[in-house]
């Protein structure tokens, strides 16, 4: 009880310009369980990743069980150290069964009756912590609900062959759970944690966060910047830590706001991701923020939207990509192609594109958006990350889309960058542009005139810009337990 | 001469063209000058129809990895046999045959992306199956006696100019259509965009599927005018016509340079690779190399291309 | 549940109906020298459908196999034939080369598509290199093994049988068999776990190019004498008979038992359209409509994985 199972000291971890870890230092003892709260971008996944040996640290030490470790760390020297970990994104096999899937972390699990070993220890693992699971350990990932999935894969963290069990890292792993199963996890935890295994639980439920565990971190911007036993803590001081003290306020203009909500309604939607939730009205030439943590159902709404289901929209709509890679860049293309693509209608001869008239177009949304080139015919990927997001809002911004959605465009863009596109959404917006603006960052949600919290997908609260407080969206975010 | 060499350096199409030029010259110095002409003549005779299907096959593979068309060779086949019976000699009918072989070309397109999208079956089998058919139909149809392509279609295919195949003119025109189609319509930029980023091009506005149809449907189309001409070329059509080009259209795409990753076509490229190949097999059978040789040379050519190309992406 | 159950019965429903099918047609096959006629490539076909399996089972794709399996006899019929030890040296330097391939495939993250498509031309061109017209003689013994005649059931018929069931007990039974797979259902994972999955992918390219020899040998054996391009036909055969047998292009789904059943359908149909009098010209014509028959009704059990 008074060992110290995993120690990190003064972690640090870049990508890029941002700065995700800005010297953690953590420790768990062993039998303890550890409960790691944060907003988003806190740095809490990041630090998961490093311990677990999928990440590497630009700065920092680990030591196990008292001793600093050393030479590289990896993910199979976490894992002989017997470090575990189920992370949001679920790692199983979907082609293959339950079974299979716990044969293929543990190396030992083979030769003759390797079937019949691996089942019996995936049956015994989930009667263990899920009685009345349900599911048969020779049943195909793919056959099982995501629910079913998520307990599959946190028996599996638990199950021991010949590597006792260190510590186990569960990063939000009641998120597709019920109540009843969540509870049986919580209580199971706890009878883990007694017997001297730790564990470290991150969660955005923050009652279970108080009832699981003995001492709670709270990570802010990279860093942990509050410490104490669960006990010590109550959801309002847990809340109060996660945010800032000052909240800054943007001076409304009253006679700007009520012209905006007399404007023409441009967006009538109902996400469609829960049965019972508020609906999403945006009117001509607003700033609608979409708020609460990430992952909770904003861009999926976004992306309602944008296919036009079950929305009633009135004008063309334009999405600009928070994930750069995945949904905005194109890789092989210049800058100036990059922006153009949306538009390209509207630079049409006789069905040609004129080679003139998409070049001015380039060179003006150069100037007005600021991109930072010598030259727009260059490479996309040769520019900074923050001056590719201007060029996704160069491209949505020089369409004839009246309806700009955007999902979290400025997450890791430098302060510098990010002024000058606030002021350009606001004055596209006084033009009688609206934005719909799913963003992580407190800051942003000032710009707005209303922001619709999301929670588990449905939409928990509707505030207008003078309640656009920090401790009322957190409060709005957090939901108190997994039955909430 | 340094700053148009340093122009070009970057293209990935000129490395095929110099290839080709390499082993031209290779040829010619063995055999001390002797019929420098009529080898590139007859290299351009050939390479044109490598050319026109390779040039539909680039589009496929450019709509992203997984997409190929194995039906072309088929394709191909059909609309020679259509072409040659519906004209029937008579060059009245001429352009009725032209249509009707077109017509036909397109359906297939049609019928692949159907395939493809309606019952979600791979492309590799989707066209795989449909040049099953397709052959088919193209065997009962065509079955009887050869029959002979209509004099302009002959001399069109088979004239030349000062040792310039009109037929290699037509089909430089085609690929300078189709290059500025690439570049410069709205077609030609959404088959790039979803050829890099199928996401991406949906979140820009792109119709992915009506790209994808279309892509098809050109394969097909392009495969469909190789059969016309191919008939025109040979007198006449044969029913194991496409047999060679399956191959040979993947071939000409890679080693000219476009990536088998999607999302970036290179038109001069099949130009420089359809030239290379056919120099290629001259300079061996010159040099006295056997058929063998000729293929593991092709077969290495290949994988040294795309070794050194290097994966871009997850890719299968 | 009931979709893999139906996912797994589709490639026997489908044998089962070619079989009757041709039996209603032709009664007189339904015999054992019928069989034996009809099925007799069934080895060498299943054996080249196996060897396409592995290399689908890690998500890739094999367009070389056909002239490999050419190569094979090719080799056999001249090497084996003459010099037992050289020829054999020679096999297993080929199943060598099959495995560099997948590692370099692996190494530099190569398209298979491509890089089986320059390998067909090597082995094709080796190939002709050694043998430019059909001969060679096939060794006695394999003859013999070939020609071994089983009472009751068809040899063809057993040996594809025994075939499908050892590979199925290896690959979808045993805990290196859950490695293979898993390579394919997600790499990330595995490699997370702290599985290798260069050595996943050599290892089985190298099975492919083992199932490649054993498959070239067979057909030698039928057909006593090679021929470079005897084989041409088994690529495109080969990966129809993986997707019937229930197989996926991606995601490590396969079935070698149900990769052999498509394979013993795909022979079988060729015959039934023969009995069916359905015009030769229409043969090739069938089989592809065979195949998207088949497909089509594969299409609503497709398995899609849930959506982010």
């Amino acid at each position: 009880m008074n060992q110290t199972a995993i120690k990190l000291d003064g972690v640090e971890r870049n990508f890029g310009a941002v700065r995700a870890l800005a010297g953690v230092s953590l420790e768990v003892g062993s039998g303890e369980c550890l409960g790691l709260v944060g907003h988003n971008g806190a740095g809490k996944s990041t630090l998961m990743h490093i311990l677990a040996g999928t990440l590497s640290p630009d700065k920092g030490e680990i030591s196990v069980g008292g001793a600093r470790h050393e030479g590289q760390w990896s993910v199979n020297v976490a894992r002989t150290n017997g470090i575990r970990c189920v992370f949001q994104e679920l790692s199983l096999c979907p082609n293959l069964t339950v079974a299979e899937n716990v044969r293929v972390v543990h190396g030992s699990l083979k030769g003759f009756g390797w079937k019949k070993r691996s089942r019996d220890l995936a049956l015994a693992k989930l009667d263990e912590i899920f009685p009345g699971h349900g599911i048969g350990p020779t049943d195909a990932i793919s056959d099982l609900p995501i629910g079913k999935r998520q307990m599959a894969e946190i028996a599996r963290a638990f199950t021991l062959t010949d590597i006792p069990l260190r510590l186990v890292i569960l990063d939000e792993p009641t998120s597709s759970l019920d109540a009843v199963t969540a509870q049986q996890l919580l209580t199971f935890i706890r009878s883990q944690v007694a017997k001297g295994t730790s564990v470290i639980l991150i969660s955005h439920l923050l009652g279970d966060i108080l009832g699981t565990c003995d001492r709670i971190v709270v990570m802010k911007d990279g860093k942990a910047v509050a410490e104490r036993p669960a006990k010590k803590f109550d959801r309002h001081s847990l809340v109060a830590a996660m945010g800032t003290v000052v909240s800054r306020h943007k001076s409304t203009d009253t006679k700007l706001e009520q012209a905006k909500s007399q404007a023409p309604v441009a967006i009538r939607a109902r996400p469609k991701t829960a049965s019972d939730t508020d609906e999403l009205i945006a009117h001509k030439g607003e700033i609608i923020g979409l708020a609460g943590l990430s992952g909770h159902g904003q861009t999926r709404m976004l992306l309602q939207v944008f296919s036009r289901s079950d929305a009633e929209i009135t004008e063309p709509l334009a999405f600009i990509a928070g994930d750069r890679q995945s949904d905005g860049i194109f890789n092989l293309w210049s800058i100036a192609s990059n922006v153009t693509i949306r538009s390209l209608r509207s630079l049409l001869k006789r069905g040609l594109i004129v080679g003139d008239a998409e070049s001015g177009l380039a060179a003006e949304w150069k100037d007005r958006m600021g991109i930072r080139t010598p030259d727009m015919n260059n490479n996309i990927l040769t520019l900074s990350g923050g001056n590719q997001q201007k060029t996704l809002f160069a491209r949505a911004l020089a369409s004839e889309a009246g309806i700009i959605l955007m999902d979290d465009p400025m997450r890791g863009v430098d302060i510098g960058t990010k002024l000058e596109v606030y002021e350009m959404i606001a004055r596209e917006a006084r033009n009688g542009r609206t934005f719909i603006w799913y963003t992580t960052e407190m800051e942003e949600l000032q710009y707005c005139d209303r922001a619709y919290v999301f929670r588990n997908g449905a939409i928990s609260a509707s505030l207008d810009h003078d309640d656009l407080t920090e401790e009322k969206i957190l409060q709005a975010s957090f939901a108190e337990s997994s039955a909430a | 001469m340094t700053s148009i060499w340093n122009r070009f350096r970057h293209e990935s199409w000129i490395w095929s063209f110099l290839a080709a030029i390499g082993v031209w010259l290779a040829t010619i110095t063995y055999t001390g000058g002797q019929g420098a002409g009529e080898i590139l003549t007859a290299a351009l005779s050939f390479a044109t129809f490598s050319i026109i299907v390779g040039l539909g096959q680039m589009m496929v593979i450019t709509t992203g990895p997984g997409n190929v068309d194995l039906s072309i060779p088929a394709t191909i086949t059909l609309a020679g046999v259509v072409a040659m019976k519906v004209m029937d000699t008579d060059s009245a009918r001429l352009l009725l045959g032209i249509g009707a072989a077109l017509g036909v070309s397109f359906l297939v397109g049609a019928f692949n992306y159907g395939l493809i999208r309606l019952l979600r079956i791979p492309p590799i089998i989707a066209t795989l199956s449909s040049s099953f058919l397709v052959l088919s139909t193209a065997i009962s149809y065509g079955r009887g006696i050869r029959i002979k392509p209509p004099l302009p279609l002959d001399s069109f295919a088979t004239m030349r100019f000062l040792g310039i195949p009109l037929a290699a003119v037509f089909v430089a025109v085609l690929s300078i259509v189709l290059a500025i189609v690439i570049k410069r319509t709205l077609y030609g930029r959404a088959v790039v965009a979803i050829g890099q980023n199928p996401r991406a091009a949906w979140l820009a506005g792109i119709n992915v599927n009506r790209t994808r149809f279309i892509t098809y449907a050109l394969s097909a189309l392009l495969a469909g005018v190789c059969g016309i001409l191919l008939s025109g070329f040979s007198g006449g059509a044969a029913l194991n016509m496409g047999e060679e080009f399956l191959l040979a259209s993947i071939a000409v795409v890679v080693i000219g340079g476009t990536s088998v990753a999607g999302g970036r076509a290179s038109v001069p490229g099949i130009w420089g690779a359809a030239l290379f190949m056919y120099l290629l097999v001259t300079m061996l059978n010159t040099f006295g190399a056997s058929a063998g040789v000729r293929l593991i040379m092709t077969g290495v050519i290949i994988i040294t291309v795309i070794v050194i190309a290097g994966g871009e992406r997850e890719q299968r | 549940m009931n979709r893999s159950l139906l996912r797994s019965l589709l490639p026997i429903i489908s044998l089962a109906v070619v079989l009757g099918a041709t039996f209603y047609v032709q009664p007189r096959t339904m015999s054992y020298f019928g069989l034996n006629l009809m099925l007799q490539y069934a080895v060498p076909i299943a054996l080249a459908t196996i060897a396409q399996m592995f290399i689908i089972t890690v998500n890739d794709l094999d367009l070389s196999i056909g002239p490999f399996v050419g190569l094979v006899g090719c080799i056999s019929a001249t090497l084996l034939y003459s010099n037992p030890l050289l020829g054999t040296l020679a096999l297993l330097l080929c199943i060598a080369a099959y495995a560099a391939v997948g590692a370099l495939i692996h190494s530099r993250n190569l398209p298979s598509i491509v890089v089986t498509l320059g390998l067909s031309f090597v082995w094709l061109g080796i190939a002709v290199l050694i043998l430019p017209s059909p001969g060679g003689k096939a060794p006695g013994w394999l003859k013999s093994i070939m020609a071994l005649q089983t009472p009751f059931i068809p040899f063809p018929i057993i040996a594809a049988i025994v075939i499908g069931l050892v590979v199925q007990l290896a690959l979808m039974h045993s805990s290196l068999g859950v490695i293979a797979r898993g390579a394919g259902g997600n790499p990330r994972a595995m490699a997370r776990a702290g599985w290798s999955m260069l050595k996943t992918k050599a290892a089985m390219y190298a099975l492919a190019g083992f199932f490649g020899v054993l498959s070239g040998l067979s057909l030698l054996g039928l057909t006593t004498s090679a021929d470079a391009h005897v084989a041409d036909r088994y690529t495109l055969y080969s990966i129809a008979g993986v997707i019937l047998g229930g197989g996926e292009f991606i995601g490590g789904r396969v079935s070698p038992m149900g990769a052999v059943i498509g394979a013993l359908t795909l022979a079988l149909a060729g015959s039934f359209l023969i009995f069916l009098r359905i015009s030769p010209d229409w043969q090739i014509g069938a089989q592809g409509a065979i195949l998207i028959l088949v497909l089509a009704l594969k299409a609503p059990l497709t398995t899609r994985e849930a959506s982010k």
